[in-house]
């Protein structure tokens, strides 16, 4: 991309060809570090991230003051005495309705979904995506197109029909029945990303394979999985962010005492009962937050590969 | 960016060349076997549950479905309902306001980190950490930093300017204006990475002959960049489109509605109908029309993007 400093070279040297061969130093002046336009970027860019830095920040912040200092101040001053006592109740102790255990609960519910779903929804997903890639049959596409063009249909239109489903095989309520749903969800844009992967290993490999008599599960299990670990990784971190940050399907799918951590973060600030206590709230949103944020600062470059194919999912 | 439909790229199973079988249903029979879920997914609950609500929004259902068709009352129900227009209004003002503001903002970001500046990866990352938060996060911080009392409004009059008014969430004029800071703080991200990937797309030599042709860098954006950029904007637009659809949680988190019904949303009337007010049919009406919406957004941009390249 524009790398200005050849540019100028580029232009310096045109210059030097036009003149021939001139006398004196020519071109522009190597530039300063505090040039206009570095401090017009620079500038821009610092203040469009302290805007996005602003809320992690008021939410640390007000999670460590006493709710007396929240009350008295400003949310953007540091606390003055840091006090861990919000975050202890907003683990343990802070209500939703009759229930005072804390988010703690809503934490082991979260992660109890999280896990059977993130395991299911990337094993079917990752053989129906090396079915679709290497074995095709005459309407695999159809079914596959569907899946598709369902990954933009709104959640709304399909989740009462699945809630009867869900119903009358008796799971509605219950975990089986979210992780179910987590899976169905997840499939169309974790299936297109194991097909495309899959399509984009070498055929050779799969040739010389079924020439070497191994079938279908024999090829997945042998060939293709120990060769796809990234996708996997990036199919990971889409899922357990996914899911872990689902507000929907944890609202409609589960009762109150399963409720993921979303669903009840959102009951404890919301609820309208007793004294708001601001400092507890943003303890608690901070923890919901933690391990996606976690998963983010680890990942690093994969989260963005991973967004970006599970933006379609919105 | 991922392209959701690949060219066909994916290869046949070898078929058996022995015609003495006449038994299709057995051809990779392990194949079909593996991919029963997705056919399930996609038949029953894609395709099936699609149809199955268009099919009831004709119904008087309410606690339990129920097929007794009363044509288009539903419909005629949910378009005089004042919440449900007001409902839609949110969603364009949103809709139209984030659109806007996200390419311009995600556009000038993705540019500025262009210009191979330091520190790159760490702004990268703070521009994109909020995509990672869920939307109930998102709306409970906001909803704290433009608490009246405490937050932007209070600071701004404690420092002498006593009159100063701020309050979006407590103002049903203004309302979406406050949903809307939160929705760009925390999608933004995401439409900069999209944009820079597409800048890095663009062959180094377009810039050479800019600069040779003494063009001022702002114009080459303009008229040369973007129109290169064309396919990264679509897919964004879609992207973003699609999801201001669905916006439901933010809504939830932050205001839940309120004050009034100023601040509802469609998604958010759907869920409403259906799991609270137990009107089942103006639910299933209601979540059509979001439908509805998608399909306006999505099938012109999937004949652009599909249709054009099967017969080129």
């Amino acid at each position: 991309m524009a790398n200005i400093s050849t540019l100028n070279a580029t232009g310096a040297a045109i210059d030097a060809v036009g003149t021939e061969l001139a006398s004196g130093p020519r071109g522009k002046k190597p530039r300063k570090v505090l040039s206009r336009r570095n401090v017009m970027i620079y500038g821009i860019l610092g203040l469009a991230a302290l805007y996005y830095l602003l809320p992690l920040y008021v939410m640390v912040v007000t999670s460590l003051k006493g709710m007396p200092e929240v009350r008295l101040g400003n949310i953007f001053s540091p606390p003055m005495e840091i006090t861990f006592e919000p975050w202890v109740k907003a683990w343990a102790e802070a209500c939703t309705g009759l229930n005072c255990d804390g988010l703690s609960r809503g934490f082991w519910n979260s992660v109890r979904i999280l896990v059977p779903s993130v395991i299911v929804s990337i094993a079917v997903a990752s053989v129906s995506g090396y079915a679709l890639a290497n074995w095709r049959f005459k309407g695999s596409e159809l079914f596959f197109s569907i899946l598709i063009i369902g990954a933009f249909i709104p959640y709304q239109v399909m989740i009462y029909p699945l809630v009867i489903i869900l119903r009358e095989i008796g799971i509605y309520g219950s975990l089986t029945g979210l992780v179910i749903v987590h899976t169905i969800f997840g499939m169309p844009i974790l299936t297109l990303l194991f097909r495309n992967y899959f399509a984009g290993l070498p055929e050779e490999l799969f040739k010389a394979a079924r020439i070497d008599g191994a079938g279908f599960w024999q090829i997945y299990g042998r060939i293709m999985l120990p060769m796809s670990l990234p996708i996997f990784v990036v199919a990971i971190i889409l899922q357990v962010t996914g899911i872990w940050n689902d507000f929907l399907f944890g609202v409609v799918f589960t009762r109150p005492d399963t409720y993921p951590m979303t669903v009840q973060l959102n009951n404890i600030v919301n609820s309208v009962q007793g004294v708001k206590e601001y400092n507890v709230n943003m303890a608690a949103t901070l923890l919901t937050g933690a391990v996606p944020l976690i998963v983010y600062f680890v990942s690093g470059r994969l989260f963005v590969r991973g967004i970006a194919a599970g933006a379609v999912k919105g | 960016m991922p392209n959701p439909m690949p060219s066909q790229t994916g290869r046949t199973a070898p078929a058996p060349r022995s015609s003495g079988r006449p038994n299709q249903l057995f051809r990779n029979l392990n194949s079909k076997i593996a991919l029963i879920p997705m056919m399930l997914v996609a038949a029953v609950v894609f395709f099936g549950g699609t149809v199955w609500t268009v099919i009831y929004s004709f119904t008087n259902s309410r606690l339990l479905p129920r097929a007794s068709f009363v044509g288009f009352d539903q419909y005629e129900r949910l378009w005089s309902a004042s919440r449900w227009i007001i409902s839609i209004q949110n969603l364009l003002v949103y809709g139209i306001l984030s659109l806007i503001f996200s390419l311009v903002v995600g556009f000038v970001l993705a540019a500025l980190m262009d210009q191979k500046i330091r520190f790159e990866s760490a702004f990268r990352t703070i521009f994109l950490y909020p995509f990672a938060l869920s939307f109930i996060v998102t709306g409970l911080v906001w909803q704290w930093i433009l608490n009246p009392e405490f937050g932007v409004q209070g600071i701004v009059r404690s420092l002498g300017w006593t009159s100063f008014t701020f309050d979006p969430l407590y103002n049903p004029d203004i309302v979406i204006y406050g949903i809307l800071i939160a929705g760009l703080w925390q999608g933004t991200g995401l439409v900069m990475c999209l944009m820079l990937a597409g800048l890095r797309g663009i062959d180094e030599d377009i810039w050479k002959a800019a600069r040779v042709d003494g063009i001022p860098m702002w114009r080459t954006y303009l008229f040369v960049v973007i129109p290169m950029m064309r396919p990264v904007f679509i897919t964004t637009l879609v992207l973003i489109g699609s999801g201001i659809v669905k916006l439901y949680d933010l809504v939830v988190a932050q205001t839940s509605g309120g004050p009034g019904n100023a601040s509802e949303v469609p998604a958010k009337y759907v869920y409403d109908y259906m799991f609270q007010a137990q009107n089942l049919g103006q639910g299933f009406a209601a979540s059509t029309m979001m439908l509805l919406t998608v399909a306006i957004i999505i099938i012109p941009w999937a004949y652009l993007e599909f249709g054009g390249k099967k017969r080129g």
